[in-house]
């Protein structure tokens, strides 16, 4: 089925819900070079002023887009990614934190679709302006 | 300090050229949490019409980390990265990243910007393949909070 058939502007096309540790914290730092110690230890997070150690912005900026990815199921690729890092997510050392993400379709056109995501914990939104491009493989 | 304006004018030379290698692609996808066939199945990608295992839309940050670098390293900057937040971020792709790239980052400066005593500073780097087509251009809008913020 081809990626746009039946598609319809304001549809929830993916939701998902990311439990992150301090395990998350310390592989995405080890994959992406940023090791940065505001992301793993909670002594030089709280001598800068931080309410915690924070999960790397581009930890959530990298998971939030999977469910789009897996609900394209190689009919599409993401072909523009954007986000605007509102609110830091603090990751505590024995609860983690919950990273709730929803995709829903922006707008469509002839080639592709602009999908408009939604990152939450708890009640409060830690992205902002996060929109991605679909385009049709 | 504040961050010099001159920096937007300034060109950076391109970095060395990085080879995207296949486990590389698939240590950054467990990294952020990807499962998708596409980006750790050498077979699924091809099925998919890609020579090797796709790399996951946030991967070429890595890849910019070394113009980044270049930036923060400039002496007469005037960023103090204890103070730097990562503001803002996109990646505008012209084809998807593919283990065996080699990609040439080459970093330039596009605004200089002063709000409430902080600097905002947004930077590209494009990314061109070993044949010197565009593959993808990463934005990134770093805060540099004031002395005072």
């Amino acid at each position: 089925m081809s990626l746009l058939d039946g598609l319809e502007v304001g549809q929830v096309v993916a939701e998902r819900s990311f439990p992150l540790t301090r395990d998350t914290l310390v592989r995405y730092a080890g994959a992406s070079g940023d090791f940065n110690p505001i992301h793993y230890r909670d002594d030089v997070a709280a001598a800068v002023g931080l309410p915690g150690v924070l999960a790397h912005g581009m930890l959530t900026m990298g998971f939030a887009v999977q469910p789009v990815v897996d609900w394209l199921d190689a009919r599409g690729w993401v072909s523009d990614y954007q986000v605007r890092f509102t609110r830091p997510v603090v990751v505590d050392p024995q609860l983690g934190a919950v990273v709730t993400v929803a995709a829903k379709v922006g707008a469509l056109d002839d080639a592709g679709a602009r999908i408009d995501l939604t990152a939450t914990v708890g009640e409060q939104t830690v992205l902002g302006k996060a929109q991605l491009r679909v385009t049709a493989l | 300090m504040p961050v010099n304006p001159a920096l937007t004018e300034r060109d950076f030379p391109p970095v060395a050229p990085y080879l995207v290698g296949r486990e590389k692609v698939r240590e950054f996808a467990r990294a952020v949490l990807a499962t998708a066939p596409l980006h750790h199945d050498p077979e699924a990608a091809r099925a998919a019409g890609f020579a090797d295992v796709v790399a996951p839309p946030t991967f070429p940050i890595v890849v910019a980390d070394a113009t980044l670098a270049q930036l923060l390293a400039e002496p007469d900057a005037g960023i103090d990265f204890s103070r730097v937040v990562h503001g803002d971020q996109r990646f505008t792709y012209s084809r998807p990243v593919v283990a065996g790239d080699e990609l040439t980052a080459t970093l330039r400066v596009t605004s200089i910007k002063s709000l409430g005593g902080n600097s905002m500073i947004t930077s590209e780097t494009a990314m061109v393949d070993a044949d010197g087509a565009h593959v993808v251009t990463s934005i990134s809008t770093l805060v540099v909070r004031g002395e005072d913020a």
